[in-house]
């Protein structure tokens, strides 16, 4: 593998009882790519993120990141016999490597969700202040009896300083559910970016916004990747955004990727315009 | 204001309280009521806000808290029977297999101890339960604990089905209120820390929380842990409060009490179950008392229905209207500002009747 | 033989109460089912049955005290889902099952104040009291009719579930109970009827329970209630064949303890039995598996 892989997932199958949800999915996102997951709705593109994230350990397969296994499993128990995928000899009798999704976040792995995750009796600033807890050097003596102070008072200054950067210092003691659905957009960006990550996943962050939002959304992504240094992988079903922001994008279709390429290669691909209009007819 | 003068007041506060109840202590005759209600008011406040702790604060639905009470109380007792009462207490047993006392605060702690090691116990397996799993598994420890402390074979340490008695007791209102204050204390501290914020994020969305790099197991541990550690002191105060204790009462039904208190008070407010702890404790002990007295006249009518018991069918009718029409409880999730806790001590002159708690609830 | 004839009695009054905690595990399941609530307040239901028929015997003869103490029973079940959880429908879960605590707690204080404190004489009801001899082992015939009976009302229930109209409700509810209303389900009818059901099976359960006791006390329905919730998760909480499973399981195992000479430990030993299952297999024996969506 070669060195600028920020993350590689290798043979990654996921399959609930019968079903397969993801189906040996193979990909690369290098250092400082916008890379986006495109597919028709249930195509498995949220479970790829889960099984990324450690939420859900794949049936079968491995994911890198930046050179280092991180996750890895083969089928077993039950899913011996109902394993359908393929490579179901791969990575058998190797260690199964299965970390909870707080490991990955603590690694350098921050992600957003599809249906928004706000700590919702929590205010603005506190929602960014929760996801500083991470990086805290203190025990549970240290800060309950405040000998933290100048870690305390570090946490806080970051966050009133990404809170600056987010254009969401005017918003800082609301409820952070009662924001307009745009800003609860940012703020869970925001959140994710408190925990200083080097590769951001978004589970389509410009679901229900209007083309306004959306555009303002497409240059925010540009903006945070320059600014932190980061490399976005992302799912989203707004192809103007997709287009415009991506320098490759894969496709997935029936928990398979079935193209890759740049913006320009996706586009003029049969196999993506089959799929797509394909799902549109049996719709 | 700002947080230095906020610490002043709060210490101010703190110390005018203290020096009330030891004045009333030198003006009042000690068997007054007044005092009953305060010293166990103390202890269940403590034990409610370590239940909220864990119910309001991280979400976790835990009904084990009597179980845990009886561990430190158990511990208390047990560690500082003295050596010449023993063989009186321990009478079926020979005088038991330990033969030393410890100093009351050293046996106060150890019962918290001997409460959280069982907690972290407990935890590792049933802290991956969800909500109503966990309390009915959580319910279920707190039973066979109970079983196991009247346990024959476990005589010469926990003497049986048998009381423990003898152990030293408090006589001032101040020592549960001392107790209980600094405990009460360090879990607000706790909860201001960066560990509190971590817990409230856990209680929000635990998915968010974990994604977040809040590590599940670990946080849901600590604040069972400490949630039954200062259950465990609680149980120490009480067994301390009753001069006798026994296995056997440390029922489910306490928990549900304590889980009523935190509810009233308001799920996540500390205050709120401070209040509502001493509320609760006066309406069930005291305020309601006269309903219990047969022969009551007002004017030349004799009341209907009052007789022992009464009491308590009335305060659990009152606690259902708290429950279904006040379901945010008296504080909701709010604190009282130190303004407000200054005012409520203005408003509630302590030793006046009925009027005061009831317009709380 | 001697083996057997000391054992079996054991047995049969494991099965008796197994039978028992059945009935009353069924009142839990099925409201699980349908409103995800811990019903604390149904093992005091089953306690104020029993003193129902206790005072009730007193100025009637025992074939109507039956029957009203069976409506009277099934009108309380009613009324408490009507006053103190209908109102919390919309509420956070915690909320109503803190008021189902909250009832818990009152009945018990009334049953306090009304008996004064005190044990009430079981009333002896002719014939089920009878003593009979069942391979060389002495019993009440109580402890035969129970399971019995138990099993013919479980399978007119799971009839009554599978073949009516509103037992296809009440398996829609439990299904989905926002997606139930929208289809037109009249869903408070279908509670309320979940509830009847429930307390009529527990009022049968009482008296089948405390003819076996001498006495009925305030907090006597406590123990019986939190052993049959316990049938209820042990067996899959929502299934009733695993519910009745559960019961009969953990009614066997507890009267072994008992024979085994460790009464102390029959109730803890249900709650351990509970706990292992749980943590081996969370939804309980028949429970359905159910995983948060991202």
């Amino acid at each position: 593998m070669s060195k600028e892989n920020v993350l590689k997932v290798e043979n990654v199958t996921m399959q609930f009882g019968g079903v397969i949800a993801v189906d040996n999915m193979n990909l690369e996102v290098n250092e400082g790519e916008i890379v986006s997951l495109i597919g028709p709705n249930g195509a498995g593109k949220t479970t790829a993120f889960n099984v990324i994230t450690g939420v859900y350990a794949p049936t079968n397969g491995a994911v890198y990141y930046k050179g280092n296994k991180i996750i890895q499993n083969y089928p077993q128990g039950k899913m011996k016999k109902l394993y359908r995928g393929e490579n179901p000899m791969t990575y058998t009798g190797q260690h199964a490597i299965a970390p909870t999704p707080d490991k990955i976040t603590r690694l350098g792995i921050a992600r957003t969700f599809q249906n928004i995750r706000l700590f919702k009796s929590q205010t603005v600033f506190e929602n960014i202040l929760i996801a500083k807890h991470m990086l805290r050097t203190s025990n549970i003596f240290t800060a309950t009896f405040k000998l933290n102070g100048k870690e305390e008072a570090q946490m806080r200054r970051e966050s009133e300083e990404l809170l600056h950067l987010m254009e969401l210092d005017d918003v800082r003691n609301e409820l952070a559910t009662s924001l307009p659905y745009g800003k609860q957009r940012h703020l869970e960006i925001a959140r994710a970016l408190a925990t200083k990550p080097e590769l951001l996943l978004l589970d389509e962050p410009a679901a229900g916004m209007n083309p306004q939002e959306t555009l303002e959304l497409t240059q925010f992504i540009g903006r945070i990747r320059d600014e932190f240094g980061l490399t976005i992988f992302m799912i989203e079903h707004h192809m103007d955004l997709v287009m415009e922001i991506s320098d490759r994008i894969y496709v997935l279709d029936f928990g398979k990727p079935i193209a890759e390429g740049t913006p320009e290669e996706i586009r003029n691909n049969p196999r993506v315009i089959e799929a797509y209009l394909g799902g549109a007819q049996d719709e | 204001m700002s947080t230095k003068k906020k610490t002043a007041w709060n210490a101010g506060l703190i110390a005018a309280l203290l020096i009330l109840l030891f004045l009333l202590e030198q003006v009042m005759p000690s068997s007054s009521m007044l005092f009953t209600v305060l010293k166990k008011g103390a202890i269940y406040a403590l034990v409610a806000v370590s239940m909220n702790l864990l119910n309001g604060f991280t979400g976790l639905f835990s009904l084990g808290q009597a179980g845990f009470m009886l561990l430190g109380a158990y511990t208390y007792a047990i560690l500082t029977i003295p050596v010449e009462a023993r063989n009186s207490v321990y009478q079926y047993f020979d005088g038991g297999i330990i033969q030393f006392a410890l100093p009351v605060p050293v046996a106060l702690i150890a019962g918290g101890i001997v409460a959280a090691i069982f907690a972290y116990l407990i935890g590792l397996p049933v802290l991956r339960l969800k909500s109503d799993y966990l309390a009915i598994a959580t319910l279920g420890f707190a039973e066979i604990i109970r079983a196991v402390f009247q346990w024959d074979k476990l005589g010469p340490i926990t003497n049986g089905s048998n009381l423990l008695r003898n152990f030293p007791s408090f006589r001032s209102v101040l020592f549960p209120f001392i107790v209980a204050g600094i405990c009460i204390a360090l879990i607000v501290m706790l909860i201001n820390s960066t560990y509190g914020r971590a817990f409230k994020a856990i209680r929000d969305d635990e998915i968010a929380a974990e994604a977040m790099g809040i590590n599940l197991a670990h946080h849901k541990r600590l604040a069972f842990v400490i949630s039954s550690f200062f259950a465990g002191i609680s149980g120490g105060l009480l067994a301390m409060y009753q001069t006798t204790i026994q296995a056997s009462m440390f029922k489910s039904a306490m928990t549900y009490e304590i889980l009523l208190i935190v509810v009233i008070g308001g799920i996540g407010s500390v205050t709120g179950s401070c209040i509502s702890s001493f509320l609760f404790i006066a309406c069930s002990e005291w305020w309601l008392r006269f309903l219990d007295n047969e022969n009551l006249y007002i004017g030349g009518f004799h009341v209907p229905l009052l007789r022992p018991g009464f009491r308590k069918v009335v305060f659990a009718i009152v606690i259902m209207m708290v429950v279904l029409f006040y379901r945010q409880g008296i504080m909701g999730t709010k604190e009282f500002s130190i303004e407000g806790i200054a005012n409520f001590f203005k408003r509630k002159p302590v030793g006046k009747k009925k009027k005061g708690g009831a317009s709380h609830e | 033989m001697d083996w057997m004839s000391r054992n079996l009695p054991y047995l049969m009054a494991g099965i008796s109460v197994g039978g028992q905690y059945a009935l009353i595990a069924i009142g839990y399941t099925m409201v699980y089912g349908i409103l995800r609530l811990i019903n604390f307040a149904h093992g005091d239901i089953f306690m104020v049955a029993g003193l129902i028929m206790v005072y009730s015997t007193t100025v009637m003869p025992i074939y109507i005290a039956i029957p009203l103490m069976i409506l009277v029973t099934v009108l309380l079940g009613f009324l408490v889902e009507r006053v103190a959880y209908k109102p919390l429908r919309t509420a956070p879960r915690m909320s109503i099952m803190i008021s189902a605590i909250g009832v818990s707690y009152l009945l018990q204080n009334l049953a306090l104040y009304v008996t004064g404190g005190l044990s009430q004489q079981y009333p002896a009801i002719p014939w089920i009291n009878d003593t009979v001899t069942l391979f060389g082992a002495t019993t009440k015939r109580v402890t035969i009719i129970t399971p019995i009976l138990t099993i013919i009302l479980v399978l007119l229930l799971v009839t009554l579930i599978k073949k009516t109209k509103i037992g296809m409700a009440m398996r829609a509810a439990s299904r989905d109970f926002e997606t139930s209303q929208l289809m037109g389900i009249k869903i408070n009818s279908v509670i309320s009827f979940t509830f009847i059901i429930g307390t009529f099976l527990a009022a049968i359960g009482s008296l089948l329970f405390f003819t076996n006791y001498t006495g009925v006390t305030p907090t006597a329905g406590a123990m019986p209630g939190l052993k049959a919730f316990v049938a209820a998760v042990f067996g899959g909480i929502g299934s009733i064949p695993g519910a009745v499973i559960g019961a009969f399981i953990i009614g066997i195992c507890e009267n072994i303890i008992k024979g085994l000479g460790w009464t102390t430990f029959s109730d803890a030993f249900t709650f351990a039995l509970l706990i292992v299952i749980l943590i081996a297999k969370p939804t309980g024996l028949f429970g359905e598996k159910v995983t948060d969506k991202v």
